[in-house]
């Protein structure tokens, strides 16, 4: 696996056990994966995605810009990857 | 030609006999919502015809004939009298928007209980609150949101009964029940609960500056002003397909997502998805939506997506939209006509008065942007916020004021009588909103009277945010505020003190949120936290919030004298 392959990947398996600590109930059993629809499925409301957000400009040192920050874009962990990558200074 | 005809002479011959003939209500006939809403479609000749068609998120469609509304709604009612669940007490119906939803509701109405619909996004606490107050007896929910249920049921000794939709095959707990209604044998007869003009019928939540959600209780005659506003405001005929995108956690998705529609015998779309503007619009064409009933924040999103999207598909069914929620701007009503072919009718109303009070009608001229005018058998003005006496001049803000007596209008605050009496003043039902009315007698919004936020068409109250905020270990103080958002209209922004020897942090930003998002209903969650050296306060030590809003804003601060020395 190629440096930059590897990097997606850990961010993926980063953001999607967040999302899975802090916002998806264990008794719920609902499995996620890069592609699951997050927003638009009802599994996370996109105003609760704000501490997300958050998290991204920490953990990667991305100035993602609120106007980016949709819940078209926040709707799958693929299209959040793509966002912080745009921003990412920690690359 | 549309229901409602001329708007003036409506007005002028209104009375609320006409819903009644139409609806053939007699008081001492069967006039139970559930009723209504079913059966009595059946013995118009409509058990064949289509009630609703819901799209699951993957796209499985399943459709329901009034017929089996009828059935599988007595199969709810049956199975909550088999509970021993009495009328008058409450369920709560905590689900995503799905079939058991609309049909469970009218099977709670027919058996004499009270409906208590919760946003199925609400966290826990959030749920918590409105569960104690109500002293919920059962609540209908699914797998997906039992965890947030078994976590604070030891706290609700009221809570007996938790009915699970997709139950069957989970390891169930105490007072857990499976129930799926559609294979139940079919109970083809029940004897619907007879009920009085002024039995309750649905509790709805609602937030206030001050205190906890208030329960804004509902009786059964409500039928009558939502049958008649759903048919001359929305302009639903016998041929239409209809599609509200509400979702019954608040008050328009039973209004106008069940109420309205069903007790006209309309068919309904229903889509479990939220905003996903490809979806939305292909479900126009796909379904050939003739009426479309939507929020501001969805059309300003759907502006946003840009014209191209909106251009790829035929959205020529379409004959008539309304939007509710928060003021429409001028600038989506003039897109929407440019681009949909038909302009959004703005219309105003709250969980309180349980209909819509203030319109544009089809065929009557609009005005982008405003609300519109009062329905026919609606006294509506503004009126002086010292004396409560009507301002008759053109263009002077004032609150908007409604004269009691429709048919809808709550009865009263669950548990909280004192702040239901607040609401009236000098004969008038005080709305909380600030308006001013043309020389044409069209209503203009200017804001709420209160501290309270208009979220995306959803009102949050300060107080719930704040109290959550405070319970951080390093908060001293907190105030919410709403702050201007391009599709929302406003998003709570929270401006924090911090307790001696805590230094503010992004790091500390994110544990404040992570610790107060699960309490919280996710509309309440600040989308921005701003750290103060201290909060501006009156002398007697009240945070000023109009200041803090009055700067997010760019508004004048207006009086200050008040503002506590430095």
């Amino acid at each position: 696996m190629k440096e930059g392959e590897k990097m997606e990947e850990d961010m993926k398996e980063v953001i999607l056990d967040y999302i899975r600590e802090e916002y998806l109930d264990e008794d719920s059993g609902i499995e996620i994966d890069e592609n699951t629809k997050l927003i638009s499925s009802g599994l996370v409301d996109s105003f609760s995605m704000v501490s997300l957000l958050m998290f991204l400009r920490q953990k990667y040192k991305a100035n993602i810009p609120d106007e980016e920050a949709t819940a078209e874009v926040f709707d799958t962990v693929s299209g959040i990857i793509e966002l912080v990558n745009k921003y990412r200074q920690d690359k | 030609m549309s229901n409602i005809g001329s708007y003036e002479k409506r007005y002028k011959d209104f009375d609320w006999s006409l819903a009644k003939k139409e609806l053939n209500w007699d008081e001492n006939g069967n006039i139970n919502i559930g009723y209504l809403c079913s059966d009595r479609n059946c013995e118009l000749g409509l058990a064949d015809k289509l009630a609703l068609i819901w799209e699951s998120y993957s796209g499985e469609v399943k459709k329901y004939t009034f017929n089996d509304i009828r059935i599988y709604s007595n199969n709810f009612a049956d199975f909550f009298n088999k509970l021993g669940i009495k009328p008058g007490e409450r369920i709560c119906i905590f689900l995503d928007k799905v079939p058991a939803l609309y049909i469970g509701l009218l099977g709670i109405l027919k058996m004499g209980a009270i409906a208590q619909p919760l946003f199925s996004a609400f966290g826990e606490e959030a749920l918590f609150t409105r569960l104690e107050d109500a002293e919920t007896k059962a609540i209908i929910t699914s797998r997906k949101h039992i965890g947030k249920v078994r976590r604070i049921r030891d706290q609700l000794p009221a809570l007996k009964h938790i009915i699970i939709i997709d139950g069957e095959g989970m390891k169930l707990r105490d007072g857990e029940v499976a129930f799926d209604f559609e294979k139940t044998e079919p109970k083809e007869k029940f004897d619907i609960f007879k009920v009085t003009p002024d039995t309750p019928s649905l509790l709805h939540y609602t937030s206030g500056t001050t205190g906890k959600p208030k329960g804004a209780l509902h009786v059964h005659k409500s039928i009558l002003s939502q049958y008649i506003t759903a048919k001359w405001v929305l302009d639903l005929t016998t041929d239409d397909l209809y599609w509200c995108t509400a979702d019954p956690g608040w008050v328009t998705g039973t209004s106008y997502g069940i109420l309205g529609p069903w007790s006209q015998g309309i068919t309904q779309l229903v889509l479990e998805i939220g905003f996903i503007p490809e979806r939305w619009y292909q479900a126009i064409e796909k379904y050939k939506v003739t009426i479309f009933y939507t929020a501001p924040t969805a059309i300003r999103s759907l502006m946003r997506v840009g014209d191209e999207l909106v251009k790829k598909y035929d959205l020529s069914s379409l004959r008539h939209t309304a939007s509710v929620g928060e003021p429409l701007n001028a600038e989506a009503v003039i897109w929407s006509d440019k681009v949909m072919g038909l302009p959004f009718h703005d219309n105003y109303w709250q969980t309180e008065t349980g209909c819509i009070v203030i319109a544009n009608y089809p065929g009557m001229k609009i005005k982008p942007g405003s609300m519109g005018k009062p329905f026919p058998g609606i006294t509506a003005t503004v009126v002086d916020p010292k004396t409560y006496e009507p301002i008759n001049k053109a263009g002077v803000v004032g609150l908007i004021a409604l004269k009691p007596g429709w048919p809808s209008m709550f009865k009263t605050y669950w548990n909280n009588k004192k702040i239901y009496e607040e609401k009236f003043r000098n004969g008038w039902y005080i709305c909380g909103d600030r308006a001013s009315i043309d020389e044409d007698g069209y209503f203009w919004f200017v804001g709420r009277d209160d501290d309270v936020i208009n979220t995306g068409g959803h009102l949050v109250g300060p107080f719930e945010i704040e109290s959550a905020l405070i319970e951080h270990p390093s908060v001293a103080e907190a105030a919410a505020v709403g702050k201007p958002d391009p599709i929302n209209m406003e998003v709570v922004k929270a401006f924090i003190t911090l307790k001696h020897g805590c230094k503010p942090s992004d790091e500390l930003k994110l544990d404040i949120v992570n610790f107060i998002r699960k309490k919280l209903s996710p509309l309440a969650m600040p989308q921005e936290i701003e750290f103060r050296d201290k909060l501006p306060k009156t002398r007697s030590g009240k945070i000023m919030r109009r200041l803090l809003r009055a700067q997010e804003w760019g508004e004048e601060i207006g009086d200050i004298s008040t503002l506590e020395d430095e």
